[in-house]
């Protein structure tokens, strides 16, 4: 090879006590190109890029740099190898400017903010950014406080650039831009290492693919030369046949109806624009939509979690045929008109569950009013621990284990559990599978098509389409807060979605940005 | 009359500033150390010590002391003494992650202690023939004017009849605040109080400013206790006489909104207020008392007000209180 | 070459701390009283220095100056009781402050909270002295706890609606505490500065034992903390409000009203501490009065892991202390601060010790350097 690999690694392993990150991973990035390390949630792919750049140690392997063994103890070993991470989350001071963020822990002879905004300035300039140096953080939108962090390491004159899941924030109109940006910083000689999930993303952007699987290293491969399905067989391993059940429920009636609310977050932004659907007992409503896009608050709108600005959500109650408007009311007094409403939440150790209380205790996060007089009653909630330890397989000594001691996918067992056993009328769940080993995913789908069948109105909001389009019954697609379709899973494609997902989202940004698009 | 009571705030206020500007820096770094009451009566019988020390050493004549060495060993043991208090703050809230609220108050329990105890025990302890700790000669050294103080009527009797204690009070709340705003390492202190985690993956070495600013932030809370012991008690050490400025000197971090310069305003301000009540003699013992309050309940409007505003530059530092820990994320 | 490698490897730290997944309660035990031992052995040697005796001896004369002598078969009941009565205040306070901590809300205002009451109580003493006995102790008791339930309302409110800072927001709420009692005490002591003990509205004495009322209602309240904390339905409120705010949105728990009632719990039972302190102990108020006890009550909380029998014997080791280094100070004529010292260095040993109970030290060696 005449191009001397920019960066080289050779097998690396890590260990976070009994789980291994990282096994054996090798991996090579030269100068002037795009690399992408392709993996599933869990693969490994953020903590090997910590290893680069200094945030963990290897337990074994090796690292060059230039063809030179480099010893990264601390970022600012990375720094001194020229490599810059871009984390997934922003590691910004808050209420500092751009400037302030980009030169932070710089020595660079004496301190002068002016001319360090006329540098940053200049970087912006060079490779087309559009950030206002003297902008302080906590105004920024997402996007701009990416630019921050990837201008801050340009500042620093970084040449190894590592972009953690870059794309799992932006707008798709943000990811054009970003992607401009890289195809420039890649002409100028840099390297540039992308973490992503997304296959689309991958075959746009990379020269060459890097793909990991459970800790361990699978291969490399040349972007031209390969293909998104051969590319998805060594990410999962097989061909994915997900073999996902999807019974024909009767009596499939409306349950909730949801009519044109909108909400707006803290900085008010609107997070939820006219949103109306109907959710039907017996019946598997998806949510598709990229990250962020208001999935949350649409279901904590419906919990009752959120306050709307406009608009009802109306709830048909199956016994009384009565209608009840849920959108006025705090989950307290949802739960005391009778709605059975049971909403699994995507932060489970945040939100669903409290880590530090062992399993009796989290059931009765949900009953704990339940009785009269001023004490708990323990006896049914550690009963119906039992019972979900015992149905469900809950890996764990007992039920008085706190649940942060449990690995993931026992933890979302000990939550769905909870969530079913209130035998709802109504499940919502977000995310349930996300960072699950795969058995444990099977478990929850059944769960959720029993409860179908049992005539539960189920939400289900996921992020893999596949999974979707094999267990749902209709899919609403949102973006940036609206409502971009609604597709039969029966008879939708995947291409059909993903189009939903991006495109209306585009046309509702050209109409906020006028005639300024031409390109 | 107005220029008497000006210039009897001004030494009120000087203890405060120290104590707040100390404070100030630590908090900065994301430690709230509750412990600064404590260590300025460390800073205070520190300089005590040495003083008492040197002048038994000189036979207690004036003539055999050395200028600079009465000025210099007094200075050096407050400091040392404060340091080392800002050490033990610093060991068990940084490395060992203690909580910061109870390592604090016992720190200041400590102090408090290690203040009264050798103050009421020194002169048992070395088996001196002085029953009581009055440290005249060095006190005089320390309340030195400057000239002219008084041949310029008011501007003197406000402006140059202080000891130099008071005015380095506030050349360095000046430079703390000119660091902590226009140098590269008072962005990185900042940025240690505001996000830890963020510092660290800028390359700052966390631990080393929260030790650092810890301990520089004892050492200048220390000399508002030696200040007031040597140059606004004459000398005169007596138990549980510095009071509540400690306290007073934390209320004034909320009520200077973090910022030292702030902080020259507030000090005297609050030195004002607590000198009101000498002015008010008519009023009686019992409404003094009252207005005693007023610093306090300045603070608390002060504290209130911003948090309803919650414009961002006016919060404490985001992280204050939490300890940090790389690997805990 | 190599060598330049294996030096550059040494970069990395050989000191690695990490998180423990969980130990276990005796092994918990066994770091804190260890580091409790090696208090006192220091504790033993500062005292040894200071009065020449030697360690033994030392701790001799404190236990001697709290139970009496002990050995000698001449147990003192007036000194246990003292002992006691102490332990029970110290420990009232500790219960106050315990359920806000639980919640995560810094309640560093017991002092203020505590005083309040107990200046309440006395202002009913001195004035209401015409009420029968019983309704002036009734009187009494409902002022003063709602006194401390207010002091604690007004930083709750605060930080409920608008999230102000607890910790700043107590700890200022001491000193207007302070100063509206100095004001009461000069107002009434006429200028002097003390009030005298009155002898109206005093908690009786029962069974000749003039301090068992006021240990016997610590002792209940007690009971009532550690099943309030575990057992009631407002107990586990305040722990999924402390654990996790969201969580407790999600279920529908009003955040701000837990706060709220948490606070004046807190701050009621600092109340019933003053009343014990005036109406039950020393029958007068000055700003003195709680002492600083208020803020050692934190740390006693604290200590004692929130569980409300591990404090009273946090609460009993503190006042041992305080009590037996103020009779060896006493004894060698020394300042009776030193009670504070010796206290302080057994809290600090303490507080530092949570440390090897929560991460465990590693050393490191690198495969790198062996090879080399």
């Amino acid at each position: 090879m005449s191009t001397q690999a920019a960066i080289e690694l050779k097998n690396i392993c890590k260990r976070f006590g009994p789980v291994v990150a990282n096994n054996n991973v090798c991996l090579t990035a030269n100068r002037g190109e795009i690399l992408s390390i392709l993996g599933e949630n869990g693969s490994g792919k953020t903590t090997l890029m910590n290893m680069i750049s200094g945030i963990y140690f290897p337990d074994e392997g090796q690292i060059f740099i230039n063809g030179e063994e480099a010893v990264i103890a601390s970022p600012k070993d990375a720094f001194d190898y020229k490599i810059g991470m871009i984390h997934q989350h922003f590691k910004l001071v808050d209420v500092f400017t751009a400037t302030e963020n980009i030169v932070l822990g710089l020595d660079e002879g004496k301190y002068n903010l002016k001319e360090a905004e006329k540098k940053v300035q200049e970087i912006c300039d060079l490779y087309g950014f559009e950030l206002d140096p003297k902008k302080k953080i906590y105004t920024m939108s997402v996007s701009e406080k990416q630019t921050v962090e990837i201008v801050k390491v340009l500042y620093r004159g970084a040449d190894i650039l590592i972009l953690d899941e870059p794309t799992a924030v932006l707008t798709p109109i943000e990811i054009r831009k970003l992607f401009a940006v890289l195809k420039k910083m890649r002409e100028d000689g840099k390297v540039i290492i992308i973490i992503t999930h997304k296959l689309n993303e991958v075959m746009e952007i990379s020269d060459r693919v890097s793909v990991l699987r459970k800790g361990e290293y699978i291969g490399t491969v040349n972007t031209s030369e390969t293909s998104e399905s051969e590319l998805t067989e060594m990410m999962v391993g097989k061909k994915i046949d997900l073999n996902i059940e999807r019974t024909q429920s009767e009596n499939v009636t409306p349950r909730l109806e949801v009519h044109h609310i909108n909400c707006s977050n803290r900085e008010g932004l609107k997070v939820l624009d006219d949103v109306s659907f109907v959710a039907n007992a017996g019946e598997i409503l998806g949510i598709a939509g990229i990250a962020g896009s208001g999935q949350r608050e649409l279901l904590e709108s419906i919990a009752g979690l959120q306050k709307l600005d406009s608009g009802a959500v109306l709830y048909r109650n199956p016994k009384t045929g009565k209608m009840d408007n849920l959108a006025t009311k705090t989950p307290l007094q949802i739960r005391e008109l009778g709605v059975r409403l049971s909403f699994v939440p995507e932060d489970r150790l945040g939100m669903g569950l409290v880590g530090n209380m062992d399993i009796v205790d989290n059931m009765m996060l949900r009953s704990y009013t339940k009785g009269k007089g001023l004490f708990l009653e323990r006896k049914a909630p550690r009963d119906l621990a039992e019972h979900i330890i015992d149905d469900l397989e809950v890996v764990t000594p007992d039920a008085n284990t706190p649940v942060r001691r449990l690995s993931g996918g026992n933890v979302q067992k000990v939550l769905v559990g909870r969530e079913i056993a209130a035998s709802p009328t109504v499940l919502m769940a977000a995310y349930p599978v996300r960072g699950l080993d795969i058995n444990s995913s099977y478990m929850i789908y059944n769960l959720l098509n029993q409860q179908k069948e049992r005539g539960v109105a189920v939400i289900f909001v996921g992020e893999d389409l596949d999974v979707l389009l094999a267990l749902c019954d209709r899919i609403l697609v949102i973006g940036s807060g609206r409502i971009t379709g609604l597709v039969d899973a029966r008879t939708a494609t995947k291409e059909e979605i993903g189009l939903l997902m991006t495109k209306t989202e585009a046309m509702a940004q050209s109409d906020d940005e006028g005639g300024e698009q031409n390109g | 009359m107005i220029s008497a009571f000006i210039r009897t705030a001004i030494p009120l206020g000087v203890p405060l500033l120290y104590g707040s500007t100390g404070e100030i820096i630590t908090e900065k770094s994301g430690h709230l150390n509750l412990g600064i009451p404590g260590i300025m009566y460390v800073g205070s019988i520190g300089g005590v010590i040495g003083a008492f020390l040197y002048e038994n050493a000189c036979g207690n004549v004036l003539e055999n002391m050395n200028p600079f060495l009465t000025i210099f060993i007094p200075l050096i043991c407050s400091l040392l003494g404060s340091i080392l208090m800002g050490l033990i703050y610093s060991f068990l809230t940084v490395t060992l992650r203690a909580n910061q609220n109870v390592t604090g108050l016992a720190l200041t329990t400590f102090g408090i202690g290690i203040g009264n105890f050798f103050g009421g025990s020194l002169s048992k302890l070395v088996n001196s023939d002085m029953p009581n700790i009055i440290l005249t000669k060095t006190s005089s050294l320390y309340r030195t004017s400057l000239p002219f103080a008084d041949k310029l009527g008011w501007f003197g009797e406000i402006f140059l009849s202080h000891d130099f204690l008071t005015y380095f009070s506030v050349i360095v709340a000046l430079v703390a605040a000119f660091v902590l705003n226009r140098t590269r390492v008072g962005l990185n202190l900042r940025a240690v109080g505001e996000n830890p985690a963020t510092a660290d993956a800028a390359g700052i070495n966390v631990t080393r400013y929260k030790y650092i600013s810890t301990c520089i932030g004892s050492a200048i809370a220390g000399l508002g206790g030696l200040q007031y012991v040597m140059a606004y008690a004459n000398g005169v050490w007596s138990n549980n006489a510095f009071g509540d400025r400690g306290w007073m000197a934390i209320a004034l971090v909320i009520f200077a909104l973090w910022k030292p310069n702030m902080a020259i305003l507030g000090s005297f301000l609050f030195g004002a207020l607590c000198n009101v009540n000498n002015y008010l003699t008519g009023l009686g013992t019992a409404t003094q008392e009252l207005f005693k309050m007023l610093p306090y309940v300045v603070t608390l409007v002060v504290l209130i007000i911003t948090s309803m505003r919650k414009k961002r530059e006016h919060q404490p530092p985001q992280s204050l209180g939490l300890p940090y820990f790389r690997e805990e994320r | 070459m190599a060598d330049k490698t294996a030096q550059k490897v040494h970069r990395e730290p050989w000191l690695h701390i990490a998180k423990r997944s969980e130990i276990p309660g005796w092994q918990a035990w066994l770091i804190r009283l260890a580091a409790i031992l090696i208090a006192f052995v220091l504790v033993g040697i500062i005292s040894s220095l200071l009065t020449g005796e030697g360690i033994g001896e030392v701790y001799g004369i404190m236990i001697r100056g709290v139970f009496g002598r002990l050995f000698e078969g001449q147990f003192s009941a007036k000194m246990m009781w003292r002992f006691l009565q102490s332990t029970a205040i110290l420990l009232c306070l500790s219960l106050a402050v315990t359920p806000a901590f639980k919640m995560k809300f810094w309640n560093c205002g017991a002092e203020g909270q505590a005083l309040i009451g107990g200046l309440v109580a006395m202002i009913c003493m001195m004035n209401l002295s015409g009420l029968p006995y019983w309704l002036l102790l009734v009187v009494i008791v409902v002022t003063s706890t709602l006194a401390g339930a207010v002091w604690g309302l007004i930083p709750a409110l605060f930080k409920a609606q608008y999230g102000t800072n607890e910790t700043l927001f107590t700890l200022m709420m001491n000193y207007v505490a302070t100063q509206i009692t100095a004001y009461y005490v000069y107002l009434v002591g006429k200028g002097s500065g003390t009030i005298n003990p009155v002898d109206t509205g005093n908690l009786p004495v029962l069974f000749g034992a003039p301090y068992l009322l006021n240990i016997l209602i610590v002792a209940i309240l007690t009971v009532a903390l550690f099943i309030y904390l575990k057992n009631s339905k407002q107990g586990y409120e305040i722990t999924v409000v402390g654990e996790s705010q969201n969580t407790a949105r999600y279920i529908g728990i009003n955040v701000k009203k837990v706060i709220i009632r948490t606070m004046m719990i807190s701050g009621a039972l600092c109340g019933v501490a003053g009343m014990l302190l005036v109406a039950g102990t020393n029958h007068s108020v000055n700003t003195n009065t709680v002492g600083g006890q208020g803020f050692t009550a934190i740390m006693v909380s604290w200590l004692g892991q929130f569980n409300a029998f591990i404090m009273a014997g946090m609460a009993a080791l503190i006042v041992f202390l305080k009590s037996g280094a103020a009779k060896v100070a006493d004894t060698f004529f020394l300042n009776s601060s030193y009670a504070d010292i010796v206290s302080g260095i057994v809290i600090l040993f303490l507080v530092g010790c949570e440390f090897f109970i929560r991460y465990t030290v590693k050393i490191r060696r690198n495969k790198k350097e062996e090879t080399v």
